[in-house]
């Protein structure tokens, strides 16, 4: 039984009713069980609530209960008999930035709501800006609460150009529309009486049917080595298999390759999984590859192919994402995670800060706090492959950590 | 050419990944192993992660001594299967031993005192990283976990504070005494699990097919007839065809009247099924948080 995969992510301001729309999606689909239903049903009698609180379906934490927001990243799961679906309804609140980056870094769509009340405020803004620096394919602007504004077709479209207006500064391609009721339904699985004037498909049909050709490259041949391994019995004396992942570009038996950093080449001699040989491998698969040729590999190291290769360089230049409450330092030094590299990093410049709202890179102030966005060059302690991250999403990658804490305190994307 | 995997081929190449990050990123891992699916599906990728080398970790059992009799007998020869190492952390060593306090009454269960044992077991082996077998589709509380999910020097998950986790990338860094949860199968559906084990044909406990049981009703529940359960006078017991949807410890687990007596039967049923397998859970009833309360103090 093969069916596609699709991932999407919610996004949007504290209470702009990301969570009810998912409980609302998951309740018209049918795919709530009544166990579940049940529960969320006595603790929205307990809170005294009026009716059944669909955001309880995705806000389980006691906090975010107690609260009324969502804190963390609730991942769902639906089916319909057209797709398979991973939600991750995340949180608007801005100090909770890092989890709906959490939540978005592998999304196929983001969902990005707006109260038809407050229209564009700098929390979309900020979230749309995020989702088009992860490169997310598909946007759906989502305007929601259209029950209190009477359905008015004006309010819809006011808020559309606005919203466009901003977007023509951004880089996302695709960019749809779509008015809704997350708390009554209209538009969510089911059309909407009240809103005769809207033409486009509800938002189930689009996530049924939005084209996701694959979010993958296929092109450049990049196998990062996550694991080699060594049987160490009488059967596979001499097996020495580098396992991972593939990041990109399809591997087949007898290809030839180009190890990084050596600089060796060799040839494909088998292409080996738990269920036998296979002819070629493409992402996202995790296979085992065999090589000709003794080499010294190992994790952390790259299979590419000789005349297409990623740049091997010291120096990145990024757009980062920051976490943390501490401050992203000038000539700090972090840990840095990319594909199976784990290196250390020196800041060594912070070109400039973005300001959400108008998208103007700020030259002065550049002090780097939790959820700003920055870009930044930095120099690290050994050699990375790297690629554009708008080439691919794993080879163009890279988490900072703090050295002290532990903590991932940002993301990179890097540029090229 | 089309380049595309099934979904559940998809969810494999994810698991896998996971589980060979942990043996790269870990010193001293361990999968915990509870007999039930979920388990018996992570030990399953694991060997196909390091194929065709042994897994490189062992495999913990928490017994609570109250267990179906058929799970031990499935556990020891598929473990011989896997050719794993397999430990065993006692419930009954530690009540004997003074360390935990059995709890008193007709809902008394010994899953609460398997997370004091299971702390203890990751303490004694050193472990850096436990494997768990834990779905964010079965649980409310789950379903905000990370792959890779950080927890304190007392075992503790801190559910308001947890790392960010981007793309492929997993931080598995801590303070000594630190350790991870790790769960390789965090966006499987019950329905992905069952379909993917038909596909491979994993050989799978008795228990989960239909089978003639002596039962009895308890607050909405079917529990089995154990020596394990005391039972209040006015519960009387009877005999029906009945399957487990889940398998834990006899006295949490309920079972479910069903007829579904192959693989195959059993997708259909869970396709069709208006409840979750956790419907079927007295530990989850406690309380609404019950089982965040229970994840934050170290529990699976
Ligand atoms: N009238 C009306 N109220 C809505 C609608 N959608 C959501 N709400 C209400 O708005 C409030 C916030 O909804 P949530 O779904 O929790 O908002 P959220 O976007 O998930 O909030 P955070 O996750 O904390 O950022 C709740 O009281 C909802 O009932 C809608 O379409 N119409
Ligand atoms: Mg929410």
């Amino acid at each position: 039984m093969t069916s596609e995969l699709l991932r999407f992510s919610t996004a949007g301001s504290v209470d702009d009713g990301k969570s009810t729309l998912i409980g609302r999606l998951l309740y018209d689909s049918k795919s709530i069980f009544e166990d579940q239903y049940e529960a969320v049903k006595t603790a929205s009698e307990r809170r005294g609530e009026e009716g059944v609180n669909l955001a309880l379906l995705t806000d389980g934490l006691k906090a975010e209960r107690e609260q009324g927001i969502t804190i963390d990243v609730a991942y769902r799961y639906f089916a319909t008999p057209r797709r398979k679906f991973i939600i991750a309804d995340t949180p608007g609140h801005i100090q909770y930035t890092r989890n709906m980056v959490t939540g978005a870094s592998t999304a196929n769509v983001a969902l990005i709501l707006v109260d038809a009340r407050n229209g564009v405020i700098e929390q979309t803004r900020r979230h749309s800006i995020i989702s088009s620096l992860l490169q997310i394919p598909h946007l759906v602007i989502c305007i929601n609460k259209m029950d209190l504004v009477d359905y008015k077709q004006e309010v819809y479209e006011t808020i559309k150009e606005d919203f466009e207006r901003f977007a023509s500064k951004l880089d996302v391609h695709d960019i749809s529309f779509i008015p809704i009721s997350a708390l009554k339904g209209d538009n969510v699985v089911e059309r909407s009486a009240n809103m005769p004037w809207y033409e486009g498909s509800t938002l189930l049909y689009y996530l049924e049917n939005v084209h996701i050709g694959s979010d993958h490259n296929f092109i450049d041949t990049r196998f990062p080595v996550q694991y080699v391994v060594r049987p160490y019995n009488d059967d596979y004396h001499d097996y020495r298999g580098y396992a991972g992942r593939v990041a990109g570009g399809v591997m087949k038996k007898g290809d030839r390759v180009m190890l990084l950093p050596s600089g060796f080449t060799s040839t494909i001699a088998k292409i080996d999984t738990a269920d036998g040989e296979i002819e070629e491998a493409f992402p996202p698969m995790s296979v085992t590859l065999l090589l000709n040729d003794d080499l010294d590999l190992s994790r952390g190291d790259m299979i590419v192919r000789e005349n297409n290769h990623p740049e091997v360089t010291q120096d990145l230049d990024l757009m980062v994402c920051w976490f943390n409450d501490k401050p992203l330092q000038q000539r700090g030094k972090y840990a840095i995670q990319h594909t199976t590299q784990n290196v250390r990093c020196l800041v060594k410049d912070i070109q400039y800060k973005m300001d959400v709202n108008t998208l103007h890179r700020n030259l002065e102030d550049k002090s780097v706090g939790m959820n700003d966005i920055a870009r930044i060059t930095i120099r690290t302690t050994k050699p990375l492959f790297v690629d554009a991250y708008r080439k691919n999403r794993i080879t163009g990658s890279v988490i900072l950590i703090d050295e002290g804490t532990n903590e991932t305190v940002g993301a990179g994307m890097v540029i090229g | 050419m089309n380049y595309q995997l099934s979904h559940l081929k998809e969810l494999e190449a994810e698991s896998i990944f996971i589980l060979r990050e942990v043996a790269a990123q870990f010193e001293n891992p361990v999968l915990l192993f509870s007999g039930g699916k979920d388990s018996i599906l992570v030990s399953y990728l694991a060997k196909k992660a390091f194929y065709p080398a042994r897994i490189p970790f062992p495999l913990l059992h928490i017994d609570t001594g109250h267990n179906f009799a058929e799970t031990i007998e499935y556990r020891d020869n598929w473990v011989a299967d896997l050719n794993a190492k397999l430990l065993v952390g006692s419930v009954q060593d530690a009540i004997d031993k003074g360390k935990v306090t059995e709890e008193k009454g007709y809902n008394a269960s010994r899953n609460f005192l398997q997370t004091a044992v299971l702390l203890e077991e990751l303490e004694n082996g050193k472990f850096d990283a436990a494997i768990g077998g834990a779905r964010r589709d079965e649980e409310k509380a789950r379903a905000k976990e990370r792959f890779f999910s950080h927890r304190d020097e007392f075992g503790q998950w801190d559910p308001k504070n947890q790392r960010p986790e981007l793309w492929n990338l997993f931080n598995g860094r801590k303070q000594f005494g630190e350790h991870f949860r790790i769960f390789p199968i965090s966006n499987w559906t019950e329905l992905d699990v069952w379909q993917y084990l038909a596909e491979e044909n994993v050989p799978l406990p008795s228990l989960y097919f239909a089978h003639q049981r002596k039962v009895f009703h308890r607050d909405g529940i079917l529990l089995a007839d154990s020596e394990f359960i005391p039972k209040r006078p006015e519960e009387k017991v009877v005999e029906m065809t009945v399957r487990c949807r889940t398998i834990g410890d006899v006295t949490c687990t309920g079972v479910w009247e069903s007829s579904a007596s192959s693989i195959e039967e059993i997708i259909e049923e869970v396709a069709a099924s208006r409840k979750t397998e956790r419907g079927g859970r007295t530990d989850d009833k406690r309380s609404e948080t019950a089982m965040e309360d229970r994840k934050k103090d170290g529990y699976f």
